[in-house]
Formats: C-alpha cells, sequence, structure tokens
C-alpha cells in the first residue's frame, strides 16, 4: 500500500500539474489581467446567471402544425385532382376532426383518384408507415387521415426551421454568442449572454411573420358576414388595426381561402418611406418564383383588391392597378419606423413555421451577477482558510497533508472544468464550496482510522497502512452515493442546477484522487525520510 | 503540537440506552411535519407554481419604497405581489403568482412579466431592473413533477446501492432515515415559510448524498464490527460501531458546516434559501446519523450472525488477512 515506484509517482504528479495548469487562464480573468495570446486559453464559462445574460423558453404550438399540414394537404390534394386528365370532380369536401374527406363523383374514377393522391405521401419514419392513411368508404368518399408518424416527422422539421429562424433573427439583432438548442419535443431554448432587457428580442421572436397575399372576395355580401355566414370558398380575416379607416368600419375582410401566394419567396426585406404619404412601409423583394407567381396574381386580377395578410392579420388591401411584374412590392400597415424595421428583420429571416410562445423566462443583470461572483469567491476563500486551519489543528502533520491535497484539489476541479469547457452556475459555485467541505471527509476518514488502529497498538507503519485500507471501503461507498444523486440532479435539473452536478461529479472525482492516492503517496515518503517511531495524529 | 480533539477517545456512549425515546421524538417531529404541510403547506416559489419574480435595485434611494411599490404593481390588476428585500435594503424582490386557470394560456405569464417590469420602470426613475424570472403555469408543472421524480429516484437508486453492498435491512434503515431527513427539512421549510424553489431541490438531493455519506460510514463500522466481535451483544456492538465512528462525524459534518456557515454569512443573497436548506439537512442529518441509523436494525432483525452465513469467499479473504494482519 505504501510503495510507490518513481514512474508512479511522476505520473500522478505530472497528471495533478497539468491539469491544474489548466485551471490558471480562468484564475487569470478572474484578476482581469492579460493573457497573452500565444498560450492556449481553455476557460471556464460564466452561466447566464453570473455572466448576465437572458435565457428564453419557446415552446411552438403543435396544434398548428397539425392543422397547417391539413390545410396544405387540402390544396395539393384539389389541384392534383383538377390537373389529373381527365379531370376529377369532387364534392362534399370536409376538414373537421383532424382529417380530409371528400367524395368522388364519378365512381368508375376512384382508382384514378386514389393513383393521383398517393404520390403525395410518403414514408413516415423507420417502420415503412406512411405520413397518412388512404381509405375509401362507400365505393367513393375518400377519407385522409394523419398517421402519428406523419405528424411527428411535420413537428420535428417545423421545429428545426424554427431553431434556424431563431438564429437569424438573433443575429440580426446583432448579439454575442447565442446558444440556441431545439430541446424536446416542441420547445426551443434559447440563451442570449449579455442581454439586459430582452423586450425588443421577444417582440420578434413573437412574431410568426408569415406574410400571405390573397384575394378579396368582393362578392361576398356584408350582411351575411356581420352574422357570421360566410361564403363558401373563403375565410374571414380580422384587420390588424381595427380602427384602420381602409376597414370603412367593418373590422374584418372576406379573402379567397385558396388560390393565393406565400410571402416565404423572398430575398430582401427592409424598411423603407412611402414616397407620396412619407409613411413608414416595408419594401420586399421576391425571389425568382415568387416574383413569377406575384406577376400571374396580379396581371390576373387587374382592378381587384388583394389582402396583404401578416401572422392571419390583414395590414391592408390595396387595389391592383396594374400587373406588378418587377417582382418588388411595398407593403403599407399602420407601421411606425421601429415596427416596419422588426417586420423587414422577421420577413428576411423567413417566416417561423409555427407561433412560439415564451413559456419561461430567466433574466439576470450584470450587476447581480458579478455580486453574486464576488460574494461566491470571498465566501469560498474565508471557509477554506477555517477549515485548513481546523485541519491542521486536529491531525496535525496529517492535517497539513489533506489540506494540500484539498489545495490541489480546488485546482484540479477548475481545471478540469476548463478542459470541458463547463458551465460554471451560481449554484455551482454553492457546489464548488460543498465540495471542499466534503472533500475533506476522505481524509477524515483516514486520519481517524490511523488513530484508532494507533490506539489499538499497531506499529506505525502498519497503522498507516490499515488506515487507507479500511477507510477506502467506505470513501468508495459514500462517493458512490453522492454520485448517484449527482447524476439525477444532472439528468432532471435545468440550467443552473445542472451546473451545481457537474461541479458535483468533477469534484468526487478529483477529490478521491488527492485525498487518497496523493496524501498516501506525501505519507508514504515521509514515513521512508523520517522513520517515526510515534505519530501525532 | 498538542491536537484538537473535539471528541475525547474512547467515548463510550450508549446511544442505544435512548433509542425509544429518540424514536418517538422523530416520530413527533416527523407528524408535526406533515401536519405542517397540509395545514401551513409549502411557499411554492413561481418555479412550481408559475408566475414572476423580478430583482428590482433602486440605485437612488437608501431603502425601497416598498408601499409604493406595491400599489403600483397592484393597480395592474393581477394580484397583490409579494414584495421583500433581499441583500441591502434597496433591492427587493417582487413576486407574483399567475392567477387561477392559468394553465390553458400560456401567453399570459410571459404578457405579465412585459407589463410588470414596464410598470415599475416607467413609475420608478432610478429602477433597476436586476434580473426576471418569469414561469408560465405549463413549465411550473413540469419542473415540480421531475424535480419530485428527481427525489423518489435518487432515494430508491441509493437504496438499492446500499441493498447490493450490504443487506437489505440496511437498505431500509437508510431509506428511513432519509425519509426522516426529507421530511423534517422541508417541514422547517413550512414552518419558517421560507421559499421553496428548484434549488431547494437540488439542495435536499445533495443532502441525500451527504447524509449517505454518514450512515454508510456507520454501517460499513458495523459491519466490520459483526466479523470481528462474532459473540458480541447486538446492542452493544451497535453502541461501540457509532462510539468508534463519532469523532469522524462530527470532524466531517464541522468541516463541511465551516463551508456552508461562510457560505450563508458572506457568499451571494441569490443561493441563501439553497444554503439555508443544507446547512439545516446537514444537522438533521448528523442527527439521524448518530441517534437513527443504529438501532434501525434492530428492529428490521439483524443478528449478529447476519454476516456469518452469507460469507462469501472474498469475505472471508478479507477476514482471513485481516485475522492474520491483526497478530502483533
Amino acid at each position: 500500500m505504501l510503495e510507490f515506484p518513481t514512474w508512479k509517482k511522476l505520473w500522478y504528479w505530472g497528471l495533478t500539474i497539468v491539469i491544474a495548469l489548466c485551471a490558471v487562464p480562468s484564475l487569470v480573468s478572474l484578476t482581469n489581467a492579460r493573457w497573452p495570446d500565444f498560450l492556449p486559453e481553455p476557460k471556464i464559462n460564466l452561466g447566464l446567471d453570473l455572466a448576465g445574460g437572458s435565457r428564453l423558453l419557446l415552446e411552438a404550438n403543435r396544434q398548428q402544425v397539425v392543422q397547417q399540414r391539413l390545410e396544405g394537404m387540402e390544396e395539393s390534394v384539389r389541384t392534383r385532382l383538377r390537373q389529373a386528365s381527365p379531370t376529377i370532380a369532387i364534392g362534399d369536401f370536409s376538414s373537421t376532426g383532424g382529417q380530409l374527406a371528400f367524395t368522388v363523383r364519378d365512381a368508375s374514377q376512384v382508382d384514378a383518384a386514389r393513383e393521383a393522391i398517393l404520390p403525395l405521401t410518403s414514408g413516415a419514419g423507420l417502420t415503412g408507415q406512411r405520413d397518412w392513411d388512404i381509405t375509401v368508404r362507400d365505393g367513393t368518399r375518400f377519407i385522409l387521415v394523419p398517421t402519428q408518424a406523419g405528424i411527428d416527422l411535420a413537428i420535428s422539421s417545423a421545429m428545426e426551421t424554427a431553431v434556424e429562424v431563431v438564429r437569424k433573427r438573433i443575429d440580426a439583432l446583432g448579439t454575442k454568442e447565442p446558444d440556441i438548442r431545439r430541446l424536446g419535443g416542441t420547445r426551443i431554448d434559447v440563451q442570449v449572454p449579455g442581454l439586459q432587457d430582452p423586450q425588443a428580442l421577444k417582440n420578434l421572436l413573437g412574431q410568426t411573420a408569415k406574410l400571405e397575399f390573397k384575394l378579396v372576395d368582393e362578392t361576398a355580401v356584408p350582411s351575411d358576414l356581420a352574422k357570421g355566414i360566410v361564403p363558401p370558398g373563403d375565410e374571414i380575416v380580422p384587420y390588424a388595426d381595427p380602427n384602420d379607416p381602409a376597414a370603412g368600419g367593418v373590422p374584418y375582410l372576406a379573402v379567397k381561402r385558396l388560390g393565393g401566394i406565400k410571402g416565404d419567396e423572398l430575398t430582401d426585406a427592409k424598411q423603407a418611406f412611402d414616397p407620396k404619404t412619407n409613411a413608414a412601409v416595408v419594401s420586399i423583394t421576391f425571389n425568382q418564383q415568387g416574383g413569377e407567381k406575384f406577376a400571374k396574381l396580379t396581371s390576373e386580377n387587374v382592378n381587384k383588391r388583394f389582402a396583404i395578410i401578416l401572422d392571419g392579420k390583414v395590414l391592408s388591401a390595396p387595389s391592383i392597378n396594374e400587373a406588378i411584374l418587377g417582382g418588388s412590392a411595398q407593403i403599407s400597415g399602420s407601421f411606425n419606423v421601429q415596427s416596419a424595421t422588426q417586420l423587414a428583420i422577421a420577413l428576411r429571416s423567413g417566416a417561423l413555421p409555427v407561433d412560439l410562445t415564451v413559456v419561461e423566462e430567466r433574466t439576470v443583470g450584470p450587476d447581480l451577477g458579478a455580486d453574486s461572483i464576488q460574494k461566491g469567491v470571498v465566501a469560498m476563500g474565508v471557509g477554506t482558510v477555517l477549515l485548513m486551519l481546523f485541519i491542521f489543528l486536529t491531525y496535525g502533520r496529517f492535517g497539513a497533508y489533506a489540506n494540500i491535497a484539498l489545495f490541489i484539489n480546488v485546482l484540479m476541479i477548475l481545471g478540469v472544468m476548463a478542459v470541458l469547457g463547463t458551465t460554471l452556475t451560481l449554484p455551482g459555485i454553492a457546489g464548488f464550496v460543498l465540495t471542499i467541505g466534503a472533500a475533506v471527509d476522505a481524509n477524515v476518514l483516514i486520519n481517524e482510522r490511523i488513530r484508532e488502529e494507533r490506539h489499538r497498538g499497531r506499529r506505525v507503519v502498519q497503522a498507516v497502512e490499515l488506515g487507507y485500507k479500511e477507510a477506502s471501503r467506505a470513501i468508495f461507498d459514500a462517493n458512490i452515493t453522492n454520485a448517484i444523486s449527482a447524476v439525477l440532479m444532472f439528468a432532471f435539473g435545468s440550467g443552473p442546477v445542472r451546473g451545481f452536478a457537474v461541479v458535483l461529479m468533477i469534484g468526487i472525482v478529483t477529490s478521491v484522487f488527492t485525498a487518497v492516492t496523493m496524501s498516501r503517496m506525501w505519507v508514504a515518503g515521509w514515513l521512508r525520510r523520517a522513520r517515526p517511531s510515534d505519530l501525532n495524529v | 503540537m498538542k491536537l484538537l480533539k473535539l471528541i475525547p477517545d474512547n467515548t463510550n456512549i450508549h446511544f442505544l440506552r435512548w433509542q425509544w425515546p429518540f424514536f418517538i421524538t422523530n416520530l413527533l417531529a416527523m407528524a408535526a411535519s406533515v401536519v405542517l404541510l397540509f395545514t401551513h403547506g409549502l411557499n411554492l416559489g413561481v418555479d412550481f407554481v408559475g408566475g414572476q419574480m423580478i430583482r428590482v435595485t433602486f440605485e437612488q434611494s437608501a431603502t425601497a419604497p416598498v408601499g409604493k411599490l406595491r400599489e403600483s404593481v397592484d393597480s395592474l390588476g393581477f394580484g397583490e405581489p409579494v414584495i421583500q428585500t433581499f441583500g441591502k435594503p434597496n433591492e427587493v424582490s417582487v413576486r407574483m403568482k399567475l392567477p387561477e386557470g392559468a394553465e390553458d394560456n400560456p401567453k399570459l405569464a410571459d404578457g405579465m412579466a412585459r407589463k410588470i417590469t414596464e410598470k415599475v420602470r416607467h413609475d420608478f426613475a432610478d429602477a433597476r431592473v436586476d434580473g426576471v424570472d418569469s414561469v408560465s403555469g405549463k413549465v411550473s408543472g413540469e419542473l415540480f413533477h421531475t424535480g419530485m421524480l428527481a427525489l423518489g429516484l435518487a432515494m430508491i437508486c441509493i437504496s438499492i446501492y446500499i441493498w447490493i453492498r450490504f443487506e437489505w435491512q440496511f437498505a431500509v434503515g437508510a431509506l428511513f432515515a432519509l425519509v426522516q431527513d426529507i421530511l423534517l427539512t422541508v417541514g422547517m421549510f413550512s414552518l419558517t415559510q421560507m421559499e421553496f424553489d428548484l434549488n431547494i431541490v437540488a439542495a435536499l438531493l445533495t443532502l441525500l448524498g451527504y447524509s449517505l455519506n454518514d450512515k454508510i460510514v456507520v454501517y460499513d463500522r458495523i459491519r466490520e464490527n459483526m466479523k470481528k466481535h462474532r459473540r458480541m451483544p447486538m446492542n452493544e456492538l451497535l453502541d461501540l460501531s457509532v462510539n468508534e465512528t463519532l469523532s469522524r462525524t462530527i470532524a466531517t459534518s464541522l468541516s463541511v458546516l465551516i463551508m456552508l456557515v461562510s457560505l450563508l454569512l458572506l457568499g451571494p443573497d441569490v443561493i441563501f434559501g439553497f444554503t439555508a436548506a443544507i446547512t439545516l439537512g446537514i444537522f438533521i442529518g448528523t442527527y439521524s446519523s448518530i441517534f437513527m441509523s443504529a438501532p434501525i436494525l434492530i428492529w428490521l432483525g439483524v443478528k449478529s450472525d447476519t454476516f456469518v452465513k452469507k460469507e462469501t469467499d472474498i469475505d472471508r479473504q478479507e477476514r482471513l488477512a485481516r485475522e492474520t494482519g491483526a497478530r502483533p
């Protein structure tokens, strides 16, 4: 137990020094001194609760994705069957209850209809399941039911797009090093260090920016609309600003549900001013495809009105004076410069495929964070000094070894954290302080045992050997139970609590190494050198 | 150098003589905790009930205008806020709980947070918003469930580990002691109405680990003594084991307490509750290690020969090695 060949000593010391050196850059940064550029710089990241910043948890509306998918399918089915040759006539279209249903007028065309629709579905997942189930009832009634695998796939792809869009929008705000990741099924975790007031960010992310151009149904009878009777094929869209004078006292508009174009085919969007009225507007430029569609829509509907709809609300409904062929357009509405700029950013980054809601926010100002770091460091320093004093007074020379082990342990924890690039959070500082307190437990166990064995009359070397041997069993078991709770904390905890668990886990490993292995090496060396006849322990 | 000895050598305190009074006291304390939980409940933080906690510093004032602040936030119509100072007298936390039925409206929490911060900034020119925690009803429910799940799983996993390493009686004993530690700590939170949030759950998990440390050291010694002193009556053997580990138990608890107390007195105000929970728990855990962990084994029917029958080859080798080593 007490034999340490030279290679082992070198290996232990080497490992200790290398890991402890990794802590140096982080310690230097505490003193605000400059770290030379030519040296590698593994540094401990500070969590948002220490560095200041904002964390937002966004949740997507799952039901909305399902609904959009249903509408998309309806449009595809109608187009497919209309374009089939010969055209397949259908009726009784219903899209209620989360499924699509329609009847093929001519029973002899049922097989052709099935042929036409089948390419619209595709495989989903690994089980070979398709994303839609198509069944035919009573000979001619088609029922299209979205499968769970298909819905999951749609949500998954919507979330991927959403993460990208969120990233683009945050980048547009010019914030540094945001961390954006998908969390679970329908959530996005956004962390923006240094952001003090997330209001602008929340406004930007709260805007889905789904832009649509739809034709106004001029034939709709106002008295019917007032009674809530919607003409077939139409939908009612409210005005964004109910007091908009253009609305003429009616705060909603009937538009054609299908056949409009979506504003996701843009190459650019910027805030501009209307040359005539000098009001803030957003000027948009379509890409090739979008430009062609827009030209087609406008040339086919000259002298009619189309509604510009943003996130389900009418911004304005200008009439088409002539075909717009240039591929660019202007969106007017009740904007000020700020909201027009915001919309431009949102449109440039693309529409979110689904609405996002902030379901959790944690914002910490930089002053509070700095105060926490300073107080944490002071508490740790004072506590450590008192603890070392107590251990030295209680165990003498063995206590001194324990203290050196403790000091190295602190450096090693910092070093490992720096190398792994872990994040230090406020609870993490608490974890640090606690780990220091608990790390001496191993030495206490060993030293108490040595003391006991001496009282039983064992000789010096034997007492030390037995002390380390007998105590190591309890040390092992105790650390395993601590590790169990740390792992569970990491698995179930949220950000800051995870930081705490990480420090605990690293501390468990390093403290066993320093408190058991290293201290044994020092004690063994001393025993060989001094050959003491008695132990003052 | 004369060394410091907190506990004299070779103590021989008959802890088990008082096992019944202690046990009854414990049961009463646990019962009181349960009653408190039902009558007073816990002062659950926004993590668990949803709502906002907003930290504000009034930079130009010596003390925060708490009354005016309350009126100002109250006028928004979300209900009356709970305002407490923390740290310095011009630093306050404003807490608002979500109104009933808020689970159905995920946008409500964020809307409230916006309105409250805007209002505070508008009404008080020198108010600096230092932090905003806003949790919607849905997320708070999940946080509560995962927190409780983590606690439950930790207790079960740790008990299973002890069962594997020792005997089932030890696992049950440890589990009972753990339940007691958690229950009494939570009971104290109910009594003092200190805020119970996500950090406190982390504190409880930490406590589980540390409290178990102590129990394992005692159990390890009991196991060792049971193999060593075959004919010693159980009561005596348990007393001996607890006495032998007493100075270690005290020294370790004191070490952790030194660090905790400096954190309590000098550390960041934001984690005061967290540190307080662990400090409290260390006292309760140390107490239960010394007075509860051993007698429970007797009640569960651990006999002097529990470890003898099931001695494995490895155990025998260990014992033989020890016995040879013990010969002078």
